[in-house]
């Protein structure tokens, strides 16, 4: 083997078994940064070694090996750095042995909790959202700090500070590395689910942003979740997380035309939409709504999302979607997480399945609404339903009204045109 | 990235020998680390070509052609789809599978075209607006 395949394969592997090593280690040395260090150093031990003696059998348990040596070198080096300072009775290599029985016996756990507890540590509250994202990418999909920054066009090394300090935070916090129970799992689950699925997103529908890294954001948030999903399997809402991100993601290919235009769900070509995915989606739908009945519990709002999403998916063209139920879903998602962007999303339902009329009705109390004002989707739907009713002159102001708040050129565009067409004498 | 990951066709195989208890567990346990991973998308196995047939196509002609077929070793006997990084990522999961037949047998691996393949969908006017964001962004710092 060449040297430069040797490399190629040591990187490889290390991508796969470097959130685990993370992991493990972690649990050992109690600190992810520490853990993270000492990865590395099992990594450059490999690119040492591995050319020479060939890759070894299992990959992921040498290099575990590695590390834990390296982490008892540690533990060892600073109980006589503590020792200088304070005076221990004890004798240190007794201390040491101690420590390193508890490390073997530790390793029986399997590895699962350890990556379990990793995504919960990852995602703690204690360390702001942006951060929560980064070390998530960071330490879970392994991603270099360059390729995240690129992911969400901000300077390397204002990542390369973020993770820094979130991991400071962590240790001087001394945030326990373990899964949380009873009362504190829901809040913390929630945590996790919202990392991952902002990843998603920015991916999904970020404007800007580094083109190659778009898609990857969205499979590795997929990727997570499934892995999540795996771990977590008795959570409803993983399996929800799952689903809605499947189904999005199917959209891919029928998202944007040959000039990069945005194009909407309705007009999309859902011969382009992928079967795969889909099914993956309802198969995980079906996954978070039999888990939340058998817990006797409702559905929850990713869940509510991916039905909705399914009801698109599910139907072979734009005219046959059911409405009326999505029209129910969005009722379902706004008594669980009331918001007023839910609240015009059931409008716009409400509107395709019982006539426009309906729809602006529940759209009128949303135009005092202080947190939409600055919103271009809530002009936008006043403007489609005043059309259908063949109120054009007030339909033309709202799409323009809309265009001006449009976040991006491509969306503004379609805004204006549709102003156009109303101008022309058009409903549609 | 996706991958098909496609098993070659052995005479056992063909000629329908079932895998062993071992083998099952072995692939099984497999498939349940491809599946914890996240990268596990699809994966079936195929009937002997006895089972299956073809058609060829000449101009407007259309011949079908009943199985079995001759060439063993190119024929498919199973397959999977993975949403991996990168063709080395593949190729690693790929080691670490165990041997699908009994004797010698080949896997192959071979990329899916995506949207992104399909080319320019990022017109030279989107590219200049991506380069004036990333420069403003730079200018701000």
């Amino acid at each position: 083997m060449t040297a430069t395949d040797a490399h190629r394969t040591i990187e490889a592997v290390f991508r796969i078994e470097f959130p685990k090593l993370i992991a493990g280690l972690a649990r050992i040395v109690r600190d992810v940064g520490l853990a993270e260090d000492l990865a590395q150093d099992a990594l450059v031990a490999a690119l040492e070694q591995w050319p020479k003696s060939g890759v070894p059998q299992k990959p992921g348990a040498w290099l575990m090996a590695a590390g834990k040596f390296r982490a008892i070198d540690r533990l060892r080096s600073r109980k006589l750095h503590e020792r200088k300072h304070e005076e221990l009775g004890r004798d240190l290599d007794a201390e040491v042995e101690g420590v390193a029985a508890a490390i073997e016996a530790s390793l029986d756990d399997p590895i699962g909790d350890d990556l379990l507890r990793l995504v919960f540590i990852s995602c703690h509250p204690a360390i702001s959202r942006e951060a929560r994202v980064a070390l998530t990418l960071r330490l879970l999909g392994g991603l270099s700090t360059d390729e995240i920054a690129r992911a969400f066009l901000v300077p390397e090394p204002t990542i390369a500070q973020r993770i820094v300090r979130a991991k400071r935070t962590l240790s001087d916090a001394h945030v326990p590395f373990e899964v949380p129970r009873g009362d504190e799992l829901a809040g913390r689950l929630s945590s996790v689910l919202e990392v991952i699925y902002l990843i998603f997103n920015e991916g999904y529908s970020a404007t800007a942003g580094d083109e190659w890294m778009r898609p990857q954001l969205c499979e590795e948030a997929l990727r997570l979740g499934r892995i999540l999903a795996e771990l977590a399997p008795d959570e409803p809402e993983v399996h929800g997380l799952v689903a809605l991100m499947e189904i999005q993601a199917s959209r891919t290919r029928s998202r944007t035309g040959p000039g990069g235009q945005p194009i909407l769900l309705l007009d999309q070509d859902r011969s382009r939409w992928d079967q795969l995915l889909i099914r993956r989606g309802f198969a995980a739908l079906n996954r978070a709504e039999l888990r939340a009945r058998t817990l006797g519990l409702p559905n929850g709002p990713f869940a509510l999302q991916a039905a909705i999403a399914a009801c698109h998916a599910r139907a072979r063209t734009a005219m046959d979607t059911d409405w009326a139920r999505i029209a129910s879903l969005y009722d379902a998602l706004g008594r669980l997480a009331p918001s007023p962007v839910v609240e015009l999303n059931r409008a716009v339902a409400v509107g395709m399945a019982f006539g426009p009329a309906a729809g602006l009705a529940l759209v009128e109390p949303l135009t005092s609404e202080p947190s939409l004002r600055g919103y271009h989707l809530l002009p936008s739907v006043r403007g489609d339903l005043l059309a259908k009713l063949g109120r054009l002159p007030e339909a033309q102001a709202e799409f323009e009204c809309a265009a001006s708040l449009a976040k991006n050129v491509r969306e503004r565009d379609l805004l204006l045109e549709r102003a156009a067409r109303c101008a022309a004498g058009s409903r549609t | 990235m996706r991958v098909i990951v496609m098993v070659k066709a052995t005479k056992d195989s063909e000629a329908g020998v079932m895998p062993s208890e071992q083998l099952l567990t072995e692939m099984g346990a497999y498939n349940e680390e491809l599946v914890k991973a996240g990268i596990m998308l699809a994966g079936e196995g195929l009937h002997p070509s006895s089972k299956g047939a073809r058609v060829r196509f000449s101009g407007d002609q259309r011949t079908v052609i009943d199985g079995p077929f001759a060439e063993t070793k190119e024929l498919v006997a199973g397959f999977w789809i993975w949403q991996v990084r990168s063709m080395d990522e593949a190729i690693e999961w790929l080691k670490r599978c165990p041997n699908p037949m009994p004797g010698e047998s080949e896997i192959e691996i071979r990329p899916v075209f995506e949207a992104e393949d399909f080319g320019a969908e990022f017109t030279p006017e989107l590219r200049e607006q991506e380069e004036r964001i990333r420069a403003g962004i730079e200018a701000q710092k």
